[in-house]
């Protein structure tokens, strides 16, 4: 198992550096550059010099390879220099965002772990019933209906609803406070998002959890399981639903990552100051060293939520060891 | 009895004119208190004045600031009218031949180190803008082209002189991006520091910037405009997204923004908000503008250029495109309230601008013929990939050119490809282009259409040495009759004769905000009065 890790961490190294290429020159091969935006973004008068001389204060004449060189040495020393848009530390930039994302991405894995294992067990159990038929189209609307535009009907409705009722529209914070700042103006604001994710989030955990369940159901050794006459709460608890939950493990591993910087439209509706609004910043702003950043840190948390994963795995079936 | 009936009307009108007057809305006094909350839709690079340009930047940092002259506050719809801000008394007249200006720099201004401000600091200022040293940015140097130099003889006397005289100077002294630093500052620190520190002489101080959410300020005590300011801070908060920035008003988190909504916007917030509503409008200093590349055939010939603008129905689209997009003012080259712009009558007699739009369309099309082009041709229109307004008057052209027999595709492209496209590449046949300024300063504004080798912002590729004649006589011309008049021989050349590029409509301000918050005055450029020291809130 020792040995599996540590071959796993190690080749964590190539796979990063494939990312690190593919970013790198995927990313320089976008018309226009950070100084031009920020110069002369406006219409306005544009000073030729100043603009190059902001390029070769960002570095951003020099040749290729030794941005190149330059990217992969602070990567792998932990030094991600500074963001070309705003100047500031990277490393500082994302730490900001990071608690947020990471506060919303646990908010509506709960959210759908909540839902999805308790529903899809219910549906796997009274399969083909109207219970099974109401959590299907549950869970079916789920995954039909973007968690952005289920983001705009839940500010709009509460916008309408409470002027109805009060008088006054209400509608979330549109700023970020701490949860141990302030744990109501913090949940107030976090609650929709983990909500409207963790939604469409859930309908697929669900479909896959009864999808697993119902597979394990059908196993020989829950056949004999009954025929002993165990009762089919002890079954299902103990023998079934832990052993269906490796697939459904596999997905709410991955949604988590995608979560971290994923979530970039929906920090847009509710005005998440998080690390999928940076992404899409950063990529509009042609700020190259951010991107180049945030595409490693998602690729870091996407190889070691897998790492996890696989760790989970042999803890939830003692038949997987790894050597 | 006569008499007495007399006397009776007398005091009933007297009655009734007092009855008028106590019932007249009298301006209330400010009141002193309370947080400004406003959403901002774009970001902040750094807090440099003197680099940046985007509004993100002004927004938020602008109150932190003082400049040396400033837009009237109480009038900042007026174009012409400056007052001084760290400077005392008017704005001086000029003398030796209009090409001194000495201004009196106040005694009791303090930066918020607590170091005091002398005309030293203006100067240090003006030096760094003007004259930056290696490798430091300065994107508003061509602005001041005209000065030769600044000294500071004492602490309370700033003069520049200029090497010419030209009514270009004292706008582009009111530039909002002129923010003053502490030549203590400059001197210690670099000429870096101030991109990522806050140390001015405005109305308020810098508390803290949280990069992607929000900046605050406090009230700075010692602001040298007493009395002011009247609120106890402010929050400016990040918003890209127009839709949250109006739920943001409508759900009471933010109380203003400052750039505007469109009108479908506006009529939302009103039919939800009713009376807790208020609307300010203005022309805005901004125009959408058509270039076509004069290096792409047949766009090099003027007669075809003629018919694509003279196709254009201005005055219908100003009509019907203002109540879905935020344009709507019918211009020539200058900001139509300007008094170097052009009157109604004068712009009717220039092509495109013509009363009879079949009149118009007629013409377009024997141009076309002439050109050897009678069933038209197609091209492609490259956009920029923003709704508001380029996409709506993108399409809105194509509309206007399909009546001339042009079949017209739209290739929009996102900012970033698109300034590439347009300023680099220059891989276009015709491209939406615009001129957004800040202070209205007609003679340094129109710059964009004199020969590229010239101008640092005319990408339609084409050289005119008659229009870089004109431009160079308006601007050393101190007479303002005599600049007006160069101004329209400019403008019928750039837009009619020769018709190089021009302009479709002029943008149209809509502020939406609270009504609780009072004092501020919507000017026509979202850049201008932002020093938020005349805001107040009456909750």
């Amino acid at each position: 198992m020792y040995k599996y890790t540590i071959k796993r961490i190690l080749l964590m190294f190539p796979t990063l550096l494939g990312a690190a290429v593919l970013v790198f020159f995927m990313l320089r091969l976008i018309p226009g550059d950070v100084c031009e935006l920020r110069m002369a973004g406006t219409g306005m008068y544009v000073d030729k010099e100043a603009i190059a001389t902001c390029q070769q204060n960002l570095g951003i004449n020099a040749p290729i390879y030794v941005q190149f060189i330059d990217f992969i040495t602070g990567f792998f020393t932990l030094d991600l220099g500074n963001s070309m848009w705003t100047g500031k530390p990277i490393l500082h930039e994302i730490g900001l965002r990071f608690e947020l994302s990471l506060q919303v991405a646990i908010m509506a894995t709960l959210t759908a772990t909540i839902i999805a294992i308790p529903l899809g067990t219910i549906s796997a159990i009274k399969q083909d019933t109207w219970t099974d038929y109401i959590v299907r189209t549950f869970s079916i609307a789920g995954i039909a209906m973007p968690s952005f535009w289920l983001g705009i009907l839940i500010i709009l409705g509460l916008l309408i609803m409470t002027q109805k009722f009060f008088g006054n529209p209400w509608m979330p914070p549109i700023h970020y406070t701490p949860i141990w700042e302030d744990p109501v103006a913090n949940l107030s604001q976090l609650i929709w998002p983990a909500v409207a994710t963790g939604y469409r989030y859930s309908a697929v955990a669900t479909r896959m959890t009864r999808s697993a369940l119902l597979e394990v159901l059908r196993e020989d050794y829950v056949r004999t399981a009954r025929a002993k006459g165990l009762l089919e709460k002890l079954i299902i608890n103990r023998h079934a639903l832990k052993n269906s939950l490796l697939p459904v493990a596999t997905i709410i591993g991955l949604e988590f990552a995608f979560l971290m910087g994923g979530l970039v439209v929906t920090e847009q509706v509710f005005n998440l100051n998080g690390l999928g609004k940076l992404f899409v910043e950063s990529v509009t702003n042609h700020d190259y060293t951010m991107t180049q950043s945030l595409v490693m840190l998602v690729a870091v948390v996407f190889i070691l939520t897998n790492l996890f994963i696989d760790i989970l795995y042999a803890w939830l079936d003692p038949r997987i060891r790894y050597s | 009895m006569r008499n007495t009936r007399m006397k009776t009307l007398f005091v009933l009108a007297a009655v009734f004119a007092l009855a008028l007057w106590s019932s007249a809305p009298a301006e209330a006094a400010p009141k002193k208190g309370g947080t400004l909350k406003f959403v901002v839709g774009s970001k902040i690079p750094s807090y440099d004045g003197h680099i940046e340009s985007t509004f993100g930047m002004i927004h938020p940092i602008r109150p932190f600031y003082s400049l040396l002259i400033r837009v009237n506050p109480d009038n900042p719809a007026s174009p012409t009218d400056f007052v001084c801000d760290v400077c005392e008394g008017g704005i001086p007249q000029p003398t030796e031949g209009h090409t001194k200006y000495t201004f009196k720099i106040r005694g009791d201004i303090t930066f918020h180190s607590g170091q005091k401000l002398t005309s030293a600091d203006v100067k240090a200022t003006y030096d760094k803008i003007i004259s930056p040293p290696k490798g430091i940015e300065s994107n508003r140097k061509a602005f001041f082209s005209m000065v030769k130099s600044v000294t500071a003889p004492d602490p309370k006397t700033l003069v520049f002189k200029l090497k010419y005289p030209t009514g270009a100077f004292v706008p582009a002294l009111a530039l909002p991006y002129n923010f003053i630093y502490s030549k203590a500052d400059l001197d210690k620190h670099g000429y870096k520091w101030h991109q990522k520190n806050v140390n001015g002489t405005g109305a308020f101080r810098f508390v803290q910037h949280q990069p992607g959410a929000f900046v605050e300020g406090k009230r700075y005590d010692k602001y040298h405009h007493k009395g002011k300011p009247h609120l106890d801070g402010y929050r400016a908060i990040s918003a890209p997204k127009m839709a949250i920035r109006l739920q943001a008003i409508r759900g009471d988190r933010a109380a203003i923004e400052f750039r505007g909504f469109p009108p479908k916007a506006r009529d939302d917030l009103k039919k939800a908000l009713g009376d807790k509503l208020t609307v300010q409008e203005s022309d805005w200093n901004c125009n959408l503008m058509v270039t076509p590349n004069h290096k792409r055939k047949p766009f090099d010939d003027a007669r075809v250029r003629r018919a694509l603008t003279l196709a254009i129905d201005r005055w219908a689209g100003s009509k019907y495109l203002s109540r879905i997009a935020i344009v709507k003012t019918v211009g020539g080259v200058v900001f139509p309230k300007h008094p170097l712009a052009a009157t109604k009558e004068e712009l009717v007699k220039i092509a495109g601008y013509w009363p009879d739009i079949n009149k118009s369309r007629a013409e377009a099309k024997r141009l076309l013929k002439e050109a050897g082009y009678p069933n038209g041709f197609e091209f492609t229109l490259h956009n920029r990939g923003v709704d508001q307004p380029y996409k709506v008057v993108g399409t809105w052209v194509i509309d206007q050119w399909r009546k001339i027999g042009l079949k017209v595709k739209q290739w929009v492209q996102p900012s970033g490809p698109f300034y590439a496209t347009l300023r680099k590449k220059k891989n276009f046949d015709v491209s939406i282009d615009f001129n957004c300024q800040s202070v209205i300063n007609p003679l340094v504004d129109v710059s964009k259409f004199i020969s590229d080798d010239r101008a640092g912002n005319q990408y339609g590729q084409y050289q005119d040495r008659q229009l870089d004649k004109w431009f160079e006589e308006m601007n050393r011309e101190p007479d303002v009759k005599k600049q007006r008049a160069i101004m329209r021989k400019y403008e019928k050349r750039a837009l009619d004769e020769m018709a190089h590029q021009f302009v479709t409509l002029w943008w149209y301000k809509i502020n939406p905000h609270r009504s609780y918050v009072k004092g501020w005055k919507i000017a026509p450029s979202h850049y201008l009065n932002q020093h938020l020291d005349n805001v107040w809130i009456d909750k």
